[in-house]
């Protein structure tokens, strides 16, 4: 498998990070950057990752699964994630994602049949104060209202 | 660990170690302490909480599996608040599971059904819809019911920690957590069963035993798997005089519960359709059946005739049958041509040991010896059971490993040394550790058919050179292939390594390659796999299970029973004598034993008694090192013998030796006829190594 | 880099104070306003004067568990070979929770100073901040700070011209609320499934890769500098005796002026929830508030007159956890309340343990099942036992974390579970519906 050289260079550096013989410590990061660029986890990634960390592919298999933020399938361009956890949920964050599901006709981990968007319903992502809060892939936005959130996905392209 | 530690369990004052865990001290008191994932010998999870007690000054109830005694603690396992977390422990672990018991294979032998009744649930309060999850097929042998499982990881720890392969993980996370197999949707791993024996439900099943019988309905026998020399002992399952399972849950033999798949599975070879059942006999050409009596009066008049003989005996029959087969054999055919296949250089390594501090080691050596060297062969592949105490022994004692092998080996990834090298340079690749190996306090050596010969006595002479106490184990193949040599199934040597009277006869293949032999005498062996047989007008008898390549040249063939339908003694690989059982009668078939005896009759010879207890003691008399204690032995445990030590006078070549370097899936012909064994090697991963 | 709400005058501002302040992420910004003082003050000092300057503050633990920073130093063995590394816990997950963001976002150098000057205090070589993956744009934005402070000589060899060597590097996390347990959280840093370890040994003793480590918050290494430079008695004083100093708490809910605020320990809650939360949403009234993140027993409105300091809460029954601080008005649902919690610890339990895998979700169905009109009287009870039978009984405090909160809630607010049960018309029978 190949990598650009930016993501090579990422994961030559992170394989500095740890004590001789413990780079297995670059799982992790290297399966969130791997995600990003790859687009999910795929066989081949955890294949790949396996084989340059010396474990095996049962080994990579019992982390993905682990975490929520590592995908075996692809998402939505666009994957919004709306917190419905009870500081955003006091502050309107289901009505939100209600709003969201109608407007994008999608569910809890569902996918646009065109693949623009995808949905997904979030624990507390560290927005409390700024309730209700979500992000669209890694951006966040706080004190989101219904027609905000409207702004929002129209405004993505 | 002489320091004992004082407390009290339950108002009863108990001693021990220091360092013990309270589960263990609590044992020792005689009080049992729920456990589902604490498993002696294996790591630590702390997680199914059943396990939890009060300690007075605690704050909250402790798990017993990962505390240690202290001075002075005050322990309860059964106070109210004790009794009330298990029983709220078990309704959380019933919410999940689908209650099947009546169709579970482990039904009558559950975990949890035994802790439920003990502990009591009582009425589930569990309202909410269960999940159904069908079974997966893992493999021919695994199964997996993923709402059964507890999640108590004791076969991932069996698994990864026990066989040190890994195969078994966990994946999602949370009330989705489950068992995963290594390649996504099937297992590559070395089926060993280990992690179904483990399993304290019904999760894991075996594809042998599903829904054949329960628990309840079947005889367990006690005796040695016929597999290869590690000699582990099985208990098996019995039904209908059908072997329908083989397990050692009892943990009772030197093998503790490990078995590998041969020993778990291979038994099926037992009840295969192509096992003779009747004798055969050479008639216009053609081997066709004829009666015991017919067949034999044949054996007889050809035996009578005399002749040029013959004799190949097997590393499969029993110690008494050996014996009494190179008895007969020198008595009565008054020949010394009588050998057996010879897969280790047992004889050299006696004879250069003679007069040397060095020793041999034995199976506790493998798990306790300080560092062990293991030269020229795939111990995971072929001397299975030698290769887990090995392992275990990494685990438990972090001893130090060290491998000269020409191949890459599972030893590698525990090893402090480990060198590539091939089968004539083993010396140097031995000799480039010799630093390391000099820092160790002593030295169990392992080797495999390479160090043979001279090769023998130069790695005794490295190890006398390392100045550290140093014991070796010389490897041979199969499950009696010890015992053979033992009792002497050899040209030059007889019971006990005694040189023969007279000249040393013909080796094995000195035997296939003669021309003029009139009488060849084959017991429990398939030389004409490998071998050509010069002599064309010899008569031939065979002994065997199978209508093999060798008894398909046989005049006349002689059904044999199998080490699981006989009584009498095995050897294994490290001189421990140990008590076959018979499990299932023979049909058709009769012990090589009996038919050594018949044809003694029929010719009027006198060997004594033939039975195997009366064989035995014969053995226990005449050859030396086998004067072991009988009780042991007939209550089946394992007693160790101690052959020669003084110089043996072998003429034998060493290139005879040669081991047939099986792997995990194989042990010469006996396993082409089992079906699992062919299912494993056909699944995806077969050619796993 | 914007403020997320305008700050409070009634604030004690000691680790917020360049909040606010143009760049105040830069080096040369933190070097203008005193940084770097305390690190240079404690390389001519032992450890144990460091240890005992910290344990002097009374500083407490910002992370959930409250336990004395310089006890917690003082057990790194001292004299054993072999590497010592240092942890921060960005793991931020704790619903509620919002504020070591905004530390590493404004105000980074001040965290990488405390770590130093622990680094110092315990003989650390190597460290890792474990940043929740939720947070990208915060661990891109500390990476170009840790790299300033690399081509500045402020991390790697010889810091600041003092000899003192030090690396510090940045972790990702990949969503999971359970790797900010700190033994999870170690777990997960070798690249392993965050499921916690047995303890003891304590990461002091056996910590990341297995080497005694120093594992904080955030916000606890964010405080030491301030520690050093004013004495440990300056910033004891500023909070009530055993209780040291300022924290940051999370204001979220029905008040009017949500945000993060810095307070001195032993403030009134109503006190700071009117005055710098400026009072209640749309004039409503409080019904409950959860003190400190979602894993804390809930207080009514009438138990909320309390100095919020660790053993105020602790004698109300409850915690400052994490100082993720959610007010309710008279209009929440608590039913509702129970099962978004509840619905968080089933989803984020690692799975190791049976009480908390299993209890979690049976407790989330039954909520289920009572909030869908579906329950029956005894199920009220039960949801409390249930929680009850976790309690002290979990592998880690993850099972207390969801039981706490729940038995709170049941007992505090039982009629309106009663009221919801009322709703079911079979609820008086045996033959409850299941679904
Ligand atoms: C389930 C669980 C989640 C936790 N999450 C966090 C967290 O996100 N951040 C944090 O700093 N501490 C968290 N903690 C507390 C840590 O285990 C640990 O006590 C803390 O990081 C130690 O730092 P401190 O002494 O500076 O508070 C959590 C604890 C538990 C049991
Ligand atoms: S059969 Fe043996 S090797 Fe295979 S998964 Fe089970 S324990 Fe592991
Ligand atoms: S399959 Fe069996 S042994 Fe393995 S975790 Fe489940 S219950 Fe335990
Ligand atoms: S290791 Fe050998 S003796 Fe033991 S079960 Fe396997 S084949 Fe049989
Ligand atoms: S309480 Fe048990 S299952 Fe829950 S998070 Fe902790 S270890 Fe995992
Ligand atoms: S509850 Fe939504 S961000 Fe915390
Ligand atoms: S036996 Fe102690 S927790 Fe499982």
């Amino acid at each position: 498998m190949t990598f650009s050289p930016e993501l090579e260079a990422r994961f030559a550096d992170l394989l500095t990070h740890y004590p001789p013989g413990r780079q297995r410590g670059a799982l992790i990061p290297m399966l969130m950057y791997a995600q990003d660029e790859v687009g999910a986890v795929t066989p081949d990634l955890m294949a790949e990752l396996a084989k340059r960390l010396d474990i095996s592919v049962l080994q990579v298999d019992e982390v993905v699964g682990y975490y929520s933020m590592l995908h075996k399938k692809p998402q939505g361009k666009y994957h919004i994630q709306i917190c419905t956890n009870v500081a955003c949920m006091l502050r309107g964050g289901a009505e939100l994602y209600e709003h969201a599901c109608k407007k994008l006709g999608v569910g809890h981990k569902q996918t646009q049949a065109s693949g623009k968007f995808s949905l997904e319903e979030v624990e507390c992502i560290g927005a409390c104060s700024w309730a209700p809060a979500i992000q669209v892939n890694y951006d966040f936005h706080h004190e989101v209202t219904v027609s905000q959130l409207d702004q929002v996905l129209e405004g993505l392209q | 660990m002489a320091n004992m530690v004082k407390l009290t369990i339950n108002d009863t004052a108990v001693e021990a170690p220091a360092g013990t865990l309270l589960i263990d001290a609590a044992k020792l008191a005689g009080i049992e302490i729920p456990a589902f994932c604490y498993y002696e010998g294996m790591s630590l999870q702390a997680a199914c909480r059943m396990c939890l007690v009060e300690i007075e000054k605690a704050p909250k109830l402790m798990a017993a599996c990962v505390v240690p005694v202290g001075e002075g603690m005050v322990v309860r396992t059964e106070s109210p608040a004790v009794v009330k977390a298990r029983k709220t422990t078990l309704e959380f672990l019933l919410t999940n599971h689908p209650l099947d018991c009546p169709v579970c294979d482990k039904g009558g032998e559950c975990e949890l059904q035994d802790m439920v009744f003990k502990y009591g649930a009582g009425e589930s309060r569990f309202t909410e819809v269960k999940q159904h999850v069908p079974e997966k097929q893992w493999s021919p042998v695994v199964f997996y019911d993923g709402p059964r499982c507890i999640l108590c990881y004791r076969c991932v720890r069996v698994c990864n920690e026990g066989m040190g392969v890994g195969a078994l993980g966990i994946v999602n996370r949370g009330v989705a957590a489950e068992i995963a197999p290594s390649h996504g949707d099937h297992l590559e791993c070395d089926e060993c069963g280990l992690c179904i024996d483990i399993c304290p439900v019904g999760a894991l099943t075996s594809g042998a035993y599903r829904y054949k019988t329960r628990p309840w309905e079947m005889e367990h026998v006690g005796t040695v798997c016929t597999h290869c020399s590690n000699g582990c002992k099985t208990t098996l399952g019995v039904r209908n005089n059908e072997i329908v399972r083989g397990n050692n849950r009892d943990r009772s033999g030197l093998n503790g519960e490990f078995l590998c798949v041969k020993g778990r599975y291979a038994f099926d070879f037992n009840h295969h359709p192509e096992r003779l059942q009747a004798p055969l006999m050479r008639i216009n050409g053609k081997l066709e059946e004829v009666s015991w009596a017919r067949a034999l009066q044949a054996v007889v008049e050809k035996f009578k005739a005399g002749g040029k003989a013959g004799v190949v005996g097997s590393t499969r029959i029993s110690n008494e049958e050996a014996f009494l087969l190179q008895k007969f054999a020198r008595t009565a055919l008054k020949t010394n041509n009588i050998d057996h296949h010879r897969s280790g250089d047992v004889v050299t390594l006696l004879d250069s040991l003679s007069g040397k501090t060095a020793t041999l080691g034995n199976v506790d050596d493998c798990y306790n010896s300080k560092a062990v060297l293991i030269v020229g062969a795939d111990i995971s592949q072929q001397q299975p059971f030698l290769a887990n105490q090995i392992r275990a022994n990494y685990r438990h004692h972090k001893a130090g490993i060290y491998v000269a092998t020409s191949g890459a080996v599972r030893e590698d990834k525990i090893a402090k040394g480990s060198v590539r090298t091939t089968d004539s340079e083993w010396l140097a690749g031995v000799e480039s550790m010799r630093e390391k190996l000099k820092g160790e306090s002593e030295l169990l050596v392992l080797f495999g058919d390479s160090v043979k010969g001279e090769g023998v006595r130069k790695l005794v002479a490295f190890g006398e050179s390392l100045g550290i106490p140093v014991k070796y184990i010389c490897l041979v193949d199969y499950a009696n292939s010890r015992g053979a040599m033992d009792m002497g199934l050899l040209p030059d040597l007889g019971p006990g390594y005694h040189a023969v009277e007279g000249a040393p006869g013909m080796t094995l293949p000195q035997m296939m390659a003669a021309t003029d032999l009139d009488l060849l005498w084959i017991v429990g062996a398939n030389p004409l796999a490998r071998h050509t047989l010069a002599s064309s007008n010899a008569f031939v008898v065979v002994q065997d299970l199978f209508l093999t390549e060798t008894a398909q040249r046989a005049d006349v063939v002689l059904p044999a029973a199998s080490a699981y339908e006989k009584n009498g003694t095995v050897t294994n690989v490290t001189g421990q004598v140990q008590r076959l059982k018979r499990g299932v009668e023979t049909v058709g078939a009769k012990t090589d034993l009996a038919i050594i005896g018949l044809i003694a009759r029929g010719m009027g010879v006198n060997l004594g008694k033939v039975d195997a207890d009366a064989v035995f003691a014969e053995i226990q008399k005449t050859v030396r090192g086998y004067n072991v204690s009988l009780p042991v032995i007939v209550t089946g445990g394992a007693a160790q013998t101690m052959p020669v030590n003084g110089r043996v006078a072998s003429t034998v070549l060493p290139e005879l030796i040669q081991s047939s370097r099986d792997t995990l899936f194989t042990t010469g012909t006996l396993t082409r006829y089992s079906k699992i064994l062919n299912e494993v090697m056909e699944a995806p991963g077969g050619l796993y190594r | 880099m914007k403020l997320y709400n305008p700050p409070s005058p009634l604030e004690t501002k000691v680790i917020s104070k360049r909040f606010g302040v143009e760049n105040s992420w830069r080096l040369d910004t933190y070097l203008a306003t005193g940084g770097f003082e305390a690190f240079k003050k404690v390389m001519e000092w032992t450890p144990d004067q460091i240890i005992d300057e910290v344990k002097a503050s009374s500083l407490r633990g910002r992370g959930g568990a409250g336990f004395p920073t310089g006890l917690k130093w003082s057990f790194v063995p001292k004299n054993v070979e072999g590497p010592k590394y240092i942890v921060v816990n960005a793991d931020e997950s704790e619903p509620g929770t919002c504020k070591d963001r905004l530390l590493m976002e404004h105000d980074p150098y001040q965290m990488i100073e405390g770590i130093l000057i622990a680094a110092k205090a315990v003989g650390a070589t190597k460290g890792w901040v474990y940043i929740r993956g939720e947070y990208r744009y915060l661990i891109d934005h500390f990476d170009s700070v840790l790299k300033e402070a690399y081509q500045r000589g402020y991390l790697g060899k010889n810091i600041a011209g003092t000899g003192f060597d030090f690396d510090l590097y940045s972790q990702t996390g990949a969503g999971a609320y359970e790797c900010g347990e700190e033994s999870a959280l170690l777990e997960s840093l070798e690249g392993k499934r965050g499921v916690p370890r047995i303890r003891p040994p304590f990461p002091a003793v056996s910590g990341a890769f297995q080497a005694p480590t120093v594992l904080n918050n955030v916000e606890t290494f964010s405080t030491v500098p301030e520690i050093i430079r004013g004495g440990g008695k300056w910033y004891a004083d500023l909070g009530t005796p055993k209780n040291g100093g300022t924290r940051m708490v999370c204001l979220a809910g029905h008040v009017n002026k949500p945000g993060v605020y810095e307070v001195p320990l032993g403030m009134n809650m109503m006190y700071f929830i009117n005055e710098i939360g400026g009072g209640m949403w749309k004039g409503k009234k409080m019904k409950a508030t959860i003190p400190g993140g979602s894993s804390c027993p809930i207080l009514r409105a009438d138990e909320c007159d309390i100095p919020m300091d660790y053993d105020s809460m602790a004698k109300a029954g409850t915690m400052l956890g994490s100082g993720g601080m959610m007010v309710m008005d008279e209009d929440t649902d608590m039913v509702k309340i129970a099962l978004r919690i509840m619905r968080f610890y089933k989803h984020e339990s690692c799975g190791w343990c049976i009480p908390c895998r299993e209890g979690t979700t049976w407790l989330q169905k039954m909520l289920s099942r009572i909030v869908d009109g579906n329950g029956a009287m005894r199920d009220v009870d039960m949801v409390g036992e249930l929680a009850k039978s976790m309690l002290g009984r979990t592998f880690c405090p993850l099972g207390d974390a969801a039981a706490m909160p729940t038995i709170s809630i049941v007992e505090k607010f039982r009629p309106e579970f009663e009221a919801y049960v009322a709703r079911n018309p079979f609820a008086s029978s045996e033959l409850v519906q299941v679904g």
